[in-house]
């Protein structure tokens, strides 16, 4: 039996006797012992976060006490505040934005590196969206609109119609017989939200028709699907989640991201 | 009247399998039900027609090698279809698209995982070890097994159970614990299998005409013995209805966490590392023709590896709900079992002493060694991964994977394909085996795939870990996740290269195998049981 292998061992039991003496090792009768260093898991973290939150609170106060929209004046201010905003947002926001915003295509999560907004693109409306949230049912304020399904209403022709003029007001092809068979339809049916040229609605968060850019597609059997079952994107609220700095300061990360107002 | 009772049993199991299957709540379990149905009836109609008929008698002067041999073959079998799955679950993370849409619920990453560890650990590790241990007990008590065809049981259910599992895991049944995965009735027959197999290795050794107990045979024991305690504790569940798969654990929370990584370590421990030094123990020296280096140190550092694993488990759960006190201790455990895991180590190497020469002859030796040297080093990563500060960067990262493949591909697998090359020839009574040039070519593929394996999930692992914690000088994160999976996926392309070149290394195996048994003519004299060998 070599002796190296035996004091190695005996070296190891010895490490293991300090360190159950520094650090919390016992199970006693109400709580184990907490060891000389009085060390622990959440103490240190705790202790880092809070080493963290001191270095940055005078920026943060400095955030609070500015117009979101004047912060891009402020150099230094903004620079911090576009950093932490898109650390904020890889944690928060990327699991549907994409870890570069752009969205994911075709299925309801939109881009947020252009300049198309449903809901808005300046920093206060940001703010807005962020703090609410779309369509949810956990804060009041959340903004809200629904579009119907209009496979209730309309028959399977009416919406190939009406998915021909959708097609047509972005300029794609199309069946132009079907196309002006739907644009009656769409005057009486979806003109409302979407304007009379499809160009949308910020305010009911209504999606512009005309351009080149979809939320959920622009083939017909997307939009087709669309017009039938409408469709329920939904964004949690933020505002119990983050602190206010942290909202602005994730809204000033996604309005410095080309398509800001 | 053993005809009889076996009769009522079997027919009492095909007529309840029926009435569960008949009254199953849910598909899985209706099927493993009417497979149960299916096994039982036709066991009892075997039975029923040679009821009567005069059987030969059994032949007590010779070892019992017919469950050996289905082991071998199971061993190699199940070998392949784990190594498989391994590829093309690896795959699967380097081009995800091959989690095809139609095969979704079925053959996705998130079902295809628990195939592979199971496939690998208790189909192929499970099967090397039962069948080693039956042939390892027997040649050093220098007896026939125990309890006639118990030994056959074993295999069979055994061997049904693993399908249990497989096909429960495709179909979407698992208890979601890692390593414990099956459901209550597939626990509870696993329990019945492994109380026959203690049974068979124990009154084996009870029955023992050689004094001594080798020291091979104390650590299959504490596997078993171990296994048994584990898997008791660990799935104590209630089923949520007699005729369903679902059941719900008893332990709650944490403390559930506690249990899970109990049994989940000492897995590790018992099932892969004292059983398989069990198989170290006899086919090295075996292999070599060189007694155990030092008997004094493998007693010694057994009573220490079984005494210190057992408490090791909350190295798994730093940094979690679990308090830090346990943690402390699972971690302090940890770093005391690196000596008697080494001890192993040392004993396996050294044996070589005075017959180094053979790592150039003999390729089989040469397998044996690089598996006790992957032993080593992951029973060294292992306590330092234990370490608090380490674990804090290792955790949840591939680092974790590396060294569980390290040491299962490396340790496990390699001493395995040791054992069944030694093995097939004396089983199937062959002279030698039919291409020790093939086995050369197996030993390469293996080690260059666990290279390249191991050195990707190492730098994926260390990379990730320092991805994840990244801050910036105001103490915010660097890198979104999916930043992280995107620089991991030239590694994963890698690693899956190094499966696949260990997948191959084991079909040149089983052709080999397979041609000794059928392509090589000498005999040897058939064994007698005795004297001990």
């Amino acid at each position: 039996m070599p002796a190296w292998w035996l004091w190695t061992f005996y070296a190891t039991i010895a490490f293991a006797l300090v360190y159950v003496v520094l650090y919390p090792a016992w199970p006693m009768v109400t709580r184990a012992t907490g060891g000389v260093l009085g060390w622990s898991t959440r103490a240190d973290v705790a202790a880092e976060i809070a080493r963290f939150e001191a270095a940055n609170e005078p920026m943060f106060a400095r955030l609070l006490a500015t117009d979101p929209a004047a912060v891009a004046a402020d150099e230094d201010l903004h620079r911090f505040a576009v950093a932490a905003g898109a650390a904020i947002f890889r944690a928060q926001c990327s699991q549907c934005h994409g870890a570069g915003a752009a969205g994911v295509q075709a299925s309801g999560f939109p881009n947020l590196l252009d300049d198309e907004w449903l809901w808005g693109g300046t920093t206060d409306a940001i703010v807005t969206t962020v703090t609410h949230g779309i369509r949810n049912e956990t804060d009041p304020d959340a903004r809200y609109s629904q579009m119907p399904a209009f496979g209730e209403e309309l028959d399977a022709e009416e919406i190939e119609d009406l998915v021909a003029q959708v097609r047509a007001l972005s300029h794609q092809s199309h069946d132009a017989a079907r196309a002006a068979a739907g644009a009656a339809l769409f005057e009486t049916n979806c003109a409302a939200c979407h304007g009379a040229a499809g160009e949308g609605s910020r305010d009911l968060g209504a999606p512009v028709l005309a351009n080149a850019i979809w939320l959920y597609g622009g083939s017909e059997a997307a939009i087709r699907q669309t017009i039938t079952f409408s469709r329920w994107g939904v964004m949690p609220a933020f505002g119990a989640r983050l602190r206010e700095a942290e909202i602005r300061a994730v809204a000033l990360y996604v309005h410095q991201l080309g398509g800001g107002e | 009247m053993a005809d009889t009772v076996k009769l009522v049993v079997l027919g009492l199991v095909a007529l309840l399998a029926a009435i569960a299957a008949n009254r199953a709540r849910d598909f899985p379990f209706q099927l493993h039900m009417l497979m149960f149905m299916v096994a039982a009836g036709g066991l009892f109609l075997a039975t029923l027609r040679r009821t009567g008929e005069p059987r030969p008698a059994p032949a007590r002067a010779e070892y019992m090698d017919g469950p050996v041999r289905a082991g071998v073959i199971a061993t190699a079998l199940w070998g392949v279809v784990g190594f498989l799955v391994g590829v093309w679950i690896a795959a699967q993370l380097a081009w995800p698209g091959l989690n095809f849409h139609w095969a979704e619920g079925y053959l996705n990453f998130g079902r295809l995982r628990q195939l592979h560890t199971s496939a690998v650990i208790f189909a192929f590790g499970g099967n090397a070890l039962i069948a080693t241990s039956l042939y390892v007990v027997q040649r050093t008590s220098a007896a026939r097994l125990w309890g006639g065809n118990a030994a056959w049981f074993v295999f069979w259910g055994y061997n049904f159970f693993i399908v249990l599992a497989a096909t429960g895991y495709v179909l979407g049944v698992t208890q979601s614990k890692e390593y414990a995965e099956p459901e209550w009735y597939v626990d509870l027959w696993l329990t019945i299998v492994w109380v026959t197999y203690l049974a068979v290795f124990m009154g084996t050794i009870i029955h023992r005409r050689e004094r001594h107990i080798y020291v091979a045979n104390w650590f299959y024991l504490a596997f078993i013995v171990t296994i048994a305690m584990l898997h008791l504790v660990n799935n104590a569940a209630l089923p949520v209805s007699v005729f369903g798969s679902k059941s719900v654990i008893v332990w709650p929370g944490v403390q559930d966490a506690m249990i899970q990584w109990w049994y989940g370590h000492n897995a590790v421990g018992f099932f892969l590392t004292a059983g398989f030094l069990g198989m170290m123990y006899y086919f090295i020296p075996k292999q070599v023709e060189r007694p155990v280096y030092s008997y004094k140190l493998s007693i010694i550092h057994f009573w220490a590896l079984i005494f210190l694993y057992i408490w090791a488990g909350p190295h798994h759960l730093h940094y979690t709900a679990l308090p830090d006190w346990a943690a402390t201790l699972g971690m302090v455990f940890s770093v005391m079992l690196w000596m008697p895991s080494w001890g192993g180590m040392i004993n396996g190497l050294m044996t070589l002493s005075g017959a180094w020469d053979k790592i150039r002859t003999d390729p089989i030796v040469r397998m044996m060694v690089v598996s006790v040297g992957f032993y080593g080093m992951s029973t060294f990563e292992g306590p330092m991964m234990s370490i608090r500060a380490v674990n804090a960067l290792s955790h949840y990262t591939d680092w974790t994977i590396g060294h569980v493949h390290s040491g299962a591909l490396g340790w496990n697998g390699m001493i395995t394909f040791g054992a069944l090359y030694f093995l097939v020839p004396r089983l199937w009574r062959r002279e030698r085996l039919y291409s020790l040039a093939l086995v050369s070519w197996h030993f390469w593929l293996a080690t260059i795939g666990i290279v390249l394996y191991a050195a990707a999930m190492w730098v994926t692992g260390i990379m990730e870990g320092l991805m994840w914690r990244e801050v910036d000088a105001q103490g915010y994160l660097v890198n979104a996740f999916a930043d992280t999976v995107a620089a991991k996926h030239p590694m994963y392309v890698v690693r899956a290269l190094g499966g696949l070149l260990y997948l191959s290394g084991a079909c040149i195996m089983c052709w080999n195998l397979w041609k000794t048994v059928t392509a090589t003519g000498a005999r040897r004299p058939a064994p007698a049981a005795v004297p001990a060998e």
